[in-house]
């Protein structure tokens, strides 16, 4: 019965890299550059929840599901304005620049967010236990044990997706996201405010980000300011993987890699290897569809 | 038929019974087009008839799904494009596609390294051959340059060229790789009526120089009829008509093609 | 111009052995500053061929690097005892010489597949080989596993670094400021083009990544014999972020910013010393910054149209 363990191992970190993938593919939908803050942006929300809980706790019992809900909303909002903050400050005025250019800076603010982060007078370079959100009990079946927060994150995942797929298909700004990553300058001259739709999808994506970064940090030994730049990578593969720009292609990515690193990870001999298998399992995908999995191929017409 | 009409028989290009399918649609259906050696053939048709289609099948981009393409004697089915210019067969784009951050002088120089005998080692040892040759490909650069009026452009950026001498250099640069056959894709695009005329005089000025066939594909059928002595018109992938400037004009199923679309400028007072 | 080439590189070595003679009335910080700064502009120049002038966005160096640093430095770590005193700069350059070529190896296994990706693609692509390329030498004990090598002979010298950065540049100079190396430009520019012209971009591709890897190679193990350390965490891909940045702050494809940026970039951070808890944020404001105000990168003064008079 190792499989189930493992496959349910596999859904729930696939689906935090998928949560972070839909802010990387949004981002890229809209701006077509990768938002190396990203990652960044998911150990924020990690430290804003680490922060936020014993306030939360001083009001409501700890480890309730109604202050882990709360604490959850704050940290996403904090980390929706900061992704706007980020883009107003460091892409909005590189906006018709060569994207090489957006994408150096993007790794600059990733940088100073992580170095600033480490600075003893912010939260300084140690890793610190993550306190307990929600109550922890398991569930036994047979003789596999299922904690219920690794039950909780494809729960959560799922229905962020639910959100999301109602928010970009069915609401005004869904339609004007679309209009946006179709043709920026088209949308513009339909009576599009292009700025306010890249600060929502950075503010969306930001706020996906800081969910998945306090689902990571639940399963984690604990948070510190560089913690984001592994999921962070992953998800970034998860996204290529499941063609960038497109965002089922980003689930589908992040679930997939998920379960076959968890898989793999336990095959003994390839275990060691466990930092190069999603780079490995994304070469491979590449090779046979350029494209990713649900991207679609652009030929370029001559 | 006339006789200037006739394809010759020792056909340069052979295009047999040419298809090509992107998934579902037949963007050219069963194509059969041959150019003599020394011939200047239009090709033409409305919007979406298939014409770049056919250039791209010519030039290597596309693979037909059926059908054979010989030139010169050499099947072309498999080979690269930079191998099908290396046969000879250059080429412009509708859509100019120079190296915008090269020199104009560049822009043309790097048709020469398809017949250069220095390579990467050269290149790297520098020796008295490589001087030598670099030095020659120079003066060649420099002489086509000056025939087509460029050579005071030598050192500007190619993006920086206004619109009409981007399209002459794009000319200029495939004539650099030595080609037995030139297309030319929509070089009228964007173009005024006295650019136009120019351009005529220039295609016409090619041919007579250079002593090469010209695949002409265009819409403005001003330019086509002036200078072509053989027309084949495409529609919807079909051809629906091939001959001279005149039997073309007369056909009815070309004047039911076109109709609509430029049967406003048809009667065109051109030539008759 | 082309005739001064081969003189330029000549004279280049002289001076590096002119001051490596010298180097024994240095201070050895500052002569462990100038070596780093002869292996900076070795990675940013290799990775300006295939970055810059070929326009083949690769974030793997640090990969080429690992890979050219670990064979060297195994080598060296091998047969040292075996070989006499006297010969032993002979066993450098070899060592140096079989990193370069592993690594240009790697490089062919990078670019193959590569070829039919473009932009981001490509970018996460080699980002994920040069992780790979570490990771396997973080799990294999032949190389020390997570440890890395230790107590590698210090064979690197200043003479040993500066002319393998003269040679450096002068073959991509060299390359590229030829009618066959302007081939590479036009795959930057426009590949369907470059095909038209009789062009094959495939081949030129695979010819940076290959040439850009060896000299990333000789870099590692100048880099290996120079700290005498080597663990495979150093190359990470922050690692090649940091040469990706010395590139685009010097101007992609133009060599001399970008020598000048590898240079700036290297010695910088040793300037903030004094400062140390706020060097890294004052390092990524300065990325930041420059971006903001000169994206055309630092020291990209000429403009491109001057090359082409340069090299008549």
């Amino acid at each position: 019965m190792d499989w189930l363990q493992q496959l349910i191992n596999g859904l729930a970190q696939g689906s935090i890299y998928a949560l972070i993938a839909l802010g990387y593919t949004m981002v890229y939908g809209v701006l077509r550059f990768i938002n190396f803050a990203h990652s960044d942006v998911l150990m924020l929300g990690a430290f804003a929840a680490f922060f936020l809980a014993p306030v939360v706790g001083t009001i409501l019992p700890p480890q309730s599901y109604l202050g882990a809900f709360i604490i959850v909303i704050v940290s996403a909002a904090i980390c929706a304005a900061i992704g706007i903050l980020i883009e107003r400050l460091a892409y909005r005025p590189l906006r018709n620049r060569p994207k090489l250019t957006v994408l150096i800076t993007a790794i600059g603010v990733s940088l100073l967010i992580e170095f600033t982060c480490q600075h003893n007078a912010v939260f300084g370079a140690r890793t610190r236990p993550f306190p307990r959100l929600i109550p922890e009990h398991n569930f036994h079946l047979g003789n596999i044990v299922i904690a219920n927060h690794d039950v909780l994150v494809p729960i959560v995942t799922a229905a962020l997706l639910a959100l999301l797929w109602l928010v970009v298909q069915r609401t005004k700004i869904g339609m004007a996201m679309r209009a946006v990553a179709f043709n920026p300058q088209a949308a513009a001259l339909m009576g599009v405010n292009i700025n306010r739709v890249i600060s929502f999808t950075f503010g969306l994506g930001s706020a996906l980000a800081a969910i998945a970064g306090i689902l990571y940090a639940m399963r984690a030994p604990g948070i510190e300011p560089l913690m984001g730049i592994q999921p962070g990578l992953r998800a970034f593969i998860a996204a290529v993987l499941g063609g960038i720009g497109n965002l089922p292609g980003a689930a589908l990515g992040g679930l997939l890699l998920g379960l076959l690193e968890t898989f793999a990870g336990g095959i003994p001999g390839i275990s060691n290897y466990r930092d190069g298998i999603a780079f490995a399992i994304l070469i491979f995908i590449l090779l046979f569809r350029p494209a990713g999995l649900l991207g679609e191929v652009k030929t370029e017409k001559v | 038929m006339s006789a200037s009409a006739e394809p010759k028989p020792d056909s340069l290009l052979k295009m047999q019974r040419c298809t090509i399918r992107f998934g579902g649609l037949t963007a050219v259906s069963e194509l059969d087009l041959r150019i003599g050696g020394d011939e200047l053939i239009g090709l033409i048709g409305p919007n979406g008839a298939g014409k770049t289609t056919a250039f791209n099948m010519i030039t290597g981009v596309y693979q037909p799904t059926e059908g054979e393409i010989h030139f010169a004697g050499t099947p072309l089915s498999g080979q690269a494009p930079q191998e099908i210019t290396g046969l000879g067969i250059a080429r412009t784009f509708q859509n100019i596609r120079l190296f915008p951050s090269l020199s104009v002088f560049d822009n043309v120089r790097v048709a020469f390294q398809l017949r250069q005998t220095t390579g990467m080692f050269q290149s790297l040892l520098r020796g008295a051959a490589f001087h030598r040759n670099e030095k020659l490909i120079e003066s060649e650069v420099l002489e086509i340059l000056d025939i087509f009026k460029l050579s005071r452009f030598r050192h500007t950026m190619a993006k920086n060229l206004p619109y009409g001498d981007q399209r002459r250099l794009e000319i200029v640069r495939a004539l650099a790789t030595k080609p037995k056959l030139l297309l030319l894709d929509e070089p009228a695009a964007g173009m005024n009526p006295t650019e136009k005329v120019e351009l005529t005089r220039l295609i016409g000025f090619i041919k007579e120089k250079f002593r090469i066939s010209v695949l002409l594909v265009e819409h403005d059928m001003q330019v086509v009829m002036g200078i072509c002595q053989r027309i084949v018109v495409l529609d919807h992938g079909v051809k629906i008509a091939e001959g001279s400037p005149t039997e073309v004009r007369n056909d009815a199923k070309v004047v039911e093609a076109y109709l609509g679309d430029s049967h406003l400028k048809k009667p065109a007072a051109a030539v008759d | 111009m082309q005739l001064g080439a081969k003189r330029w590189l000549i004279a280049a070595v002289l001076v590096a052995f002119g001051v490596s003679a010298l180097s024994g009335y240095f201070n050895r910080y500052y002569l462990g500053i100038a070596i780093d700064v002869g292996i900076s502009i070795i990675l940013a120049v290799s990775l300006n061929l295939i970055n810059g002038h070929t326009g083949q966005f690769s974030l793997g160096h640090a990969g080429f690097m690992a890979v050219g640093g670990f064979t060297a430095a195994k080598l060296t770590l091998e047969l040292t005892p075996s070989v006499p005193a006297a010969a032993q700069p002979a066993l450098f350059v070899g060592a140096m010489l079989a990193g370069g070529l592993v690594a240009a190896l790697a490089g062919l296994a990078v670019g193959l597949p590569s070829l039919r990706l473009k932009g981001d693609y490509l970018a996460i692509v080699t980002l994920g080989f040069g992780e790979i390329i570490r990771v396997i030498f973080q799990t294999s004990p032949a190389f020390g596993a997570a440890t890395g090598l230790t107590g590698i002979p210090k064979f690197t010298t200043l003479f040993w670094t500066w002319s393998a950065a003269a040679l450096t540049v002068y073959v991509v100079a060299s390359l590229v400021n030829s009618t066959y190396g302007r081939g590479f430009l036009c795959v930057h520019d426009d590949e369907v083009a470059a095909a038209a012209m009789g062009i094959n971009p495939t081949r030129y591709k695979v010819t940076a990544f290959v040439t850009g890897a060896f000299f990333a190679g000789m870099a590692g193990a100048l880099y290996a014999h120079h700290k005498q350390v080597l663990k495979p965490d150093g190359f990470d891909f922050m690692k090649s972020i940091d040469v990706v940045v010395m590139v685009i702050l010097g101007g992609m494809g133009n060599t001399v910013g970008v020598i000048l940026a590898a240079i700036l970039l290297t010695v910088l951070p040793e300037l903030l010393r004094g400062f140390a808890d706020y060097r890294m944020i004052v390092y990524s404001l300065l990325i930041i910054g420059l971006m903001l105000l000169r994206p055309q990168g630092l020291f990209n003064l000429r403009r491109r149209e001057s090359r082409s008079a340069a090299a008549n």
